[in-house]
């Protein structure tokens, strides 16, 4: 549904996004990834049309979004990063204005409106000037205005900035509620965003592919670590020396909080290491195992540690 | 036509959701109301006068005496009020991050161009019109020729629309309303007082600046006078504006 290949934007001298490539299935919700300044809103731009690629090719639906642009402006809805709102429409308005702007006919005009002030939960300010509702709805109204032609694509800047944790869950279960037939895009910085909204993930750091993949493909692929993290009453130093004498232990070191311990994959020591703090006497307070989380995953792609 | 008519609409409603369009009006209908006032009690005192002097009483001409001069006094207040009605239309787009939505929906440039040009263009044909009223008094007390006034209203009309084009050019410059004000005020001057240099100048050269300014032109349409050669000469006006605010709005995309 979306693909892209070999982008290159340059703005000047300075390269925003350099040789990327990605596809996106039909009816997946995939998240653009990376710190800030990294090319995210730069690729949704090229995506959406608003700024042509210096090279490279990209398209939408089958459409190229630069020789085919007005085709593909009609099946895609765009939250930019700053929301499009005229501070002086009320939400009805202005969704009736975009809802003439992106062509629907006049006929189903109403009913468009009414469906997305409802899908979105704009029943309470729906007769409100926009610039005195909160941001939380300033946001929902953004989200609305992509949505009011119906579009099969949707880009979405950085859909749950600037609201607070709990308007976060709430854009998040709207997001996943618009899922189905459509092709999702969603930028963000912040990971939980991406484990809890998306299929899979296009990581970028300074205008580079740094992965993609499905969630699952890219913690499959990360080198697997098996271990424990101990906390114990006392005797950290004695404890990690008998620690390591144990057979299969490859590695036991103090962390902040306790003890890191380390064998090789496939086997299984958690036995063996409790025997021994218990024998031993050192005061067992927890066991629990080390996984390769999503957080240590993107900050090891992002920091250079793995590139594919 | 119909894209347009979509972006003239949500323009013209934001005329008059804000105060921009009352103030701008209301404050030139005063103002071409005291004028007209100014100039008519002038004529009344003048025919007093000339009432004693048949000779006098046969020169005079409310055409020329009120109307004309009150056209070249409109012209000068629509110099001050044009760059207000422009300023706001794509320095506002693109401060409020709304010109990212019109690039990616499926409208043209030229389409937006042409619905903020038109709005604009309504709001002044609008104002033009409410003026137009003070009109009425001298046809209930007198006999005025409505010929030589519908033409001077005519070259208001197709003037203002050569300023709104310059107008909406400097407002797509910049993101500073008040920026694309005062350019737009700066060019319109320029262009209106280019003739005083013709002055100085000989030959060719004289002969184009009396041309480009607008001076030359306007002058013409107070005296009853219509000439295809100002007609054309608005129109290109007009057409330049719009086409250089479409080539820089086309051509950011490409930086």
């Amino acid at each position: 549904m979306i693909a892209v290949e070999h982008l290159v934007k340059k703005y000047g001298d300075l390269v925003a996004v350099r040789d990327l490539s990605f596809t996106v299935e039909k009816g997946r919700i995939w998240g653009l990834l990376g710190p800030n300044a990294a090319g995210k809103t730069t690729t949704m731009r090229v995506l959406t049309g608003f700024l042509p690629a210096t090279d490279g090719k990209a398209s939408v639906g089958g459409f190229d979004v630069f020789a085919q642009a007005d085709k593909v402006k009609r099946i895609l809805g765009y939250l930019p990063e700053v929301l499009p709102l005229y501070p002086d429409q009320t939400v009805t308005e202005y969704l009736g204005f975009i809802a003439d702007l992106k062509k629907v006919p006049s006929g189903k005009k109403k009913d468009a409106v009414a469906r997305t002030i409802k899908s979105t939960g704009l029943e309470p300010v729906k007769g409100r000037l926009i610039k005195n509702i909160s941001r939380g709805f300033k946001q929902r109204v953004g989200i609305a205005q992509a949505l009011v032609h119906d579009p099969q694509v949707l880009i979405l800047d950085e859909p749950t900035i600037g609201l607070d944790p709990a308007q976060i869950r709430e854009m998040r279960g709207l997001i996943q509620s618009l899922k189905g037939e459509r092709t999702i895009i969603l930028s963000t910085h912040i990971l939980a965003e991406v484990t809890q909204t998306c299929d899979g993930v296009v990581i970028i750091n300074e205008g580079r592919l740094k992965a993609s993949g499905s969630l699952a493909d890219l913690t499959a692929s990360v080198e697997k670590k098996d271990g424990v993290t101990l906390r114990l009453r006392r005797s950290l130093d004695e404890a990690a020396a008998s620690l390591r004498a144990l057979p299969g232990v490859e590695k036991a070191e103090r962390e902040a909080d306790g003890l890191r311990v380390e064998w090789k994959p496939g086997s299984d020591l958690r036995d063996e290491v409790a025997r021994l703090a218990v024998e031993k006497g050192f005061g067992l307070l927890e066991m629990r195992p080390i996984t390769m989380n999503i957080e240590d995953l993107y900050l090891k792609i992002v920091s250079g540690g793995l590139d594919q | 036509m119909k894209a347009a008519w979509i972006i003239a609409k949500k323009e013209l409603r934001t005329y008059f959701t804000s105060p921009i369009a009352y103030v701008v009006m209301t404050v030139f209908l005063v103002l071409v109301g005291f004028f007209f006032y100014s100039l008519l009690m002038w004529f009344n005192s003048q025919s007093l006068q000339a009432a004693q002097n048949p000779y006098y009483a046969q020169q005079m001409n409310i055409n020329q005496m009120v109307f004309g001069p009150l056209f070249n006094n409109m012209s000068v207040i629509l110099l001050l009020m044009v760059p207000l009605l422009t300023m706001r239309l794509f320095a506002e787009e693109k401060k409020i991050g709304t010109e990212e939505l019109l690039m990616t929906s499926p409208i043209s440039v030229g389409q937006i161009v042409l619905g903020k040009f038109l709005a604009s263009f309504l709001v002044l044909a609008a104002m033009l019109a409410l003026s137009g009223l003070l009109a009425v008094f001298p046809f209930l007390y007198g006999n005025p020729e409505p010929a030589p006034i519908l033409c001077g209203y005519l070259g208001l009309l197709l003037m203002g629309a050569a300023f709104l084009a310059i107008g909406l050019f400097f407002s797509s410059l910049t993101e500073n309303q008040i920026v694309a004000a005062i350019l737009t005020f700066g060019a319109l001057l320029l262009f209106w007082i280019l003739n005083w240099a013709a002055g100085s100048a000989s030959g060719f050269w004289k002969d184009v600046l009396n041309y480009v300014s607008f001076f030359q032109h306007f002058d013409n349409s107070t005296q009853g006078i219509l000439d295809t050669s100002d007609l054309v000469y608005y129109a290109s006006f007009a057409f330049f504006g719009l086409f250089l605010t479409h080539s820089v709005i086309q051509s950011r995309r490409w930086r």
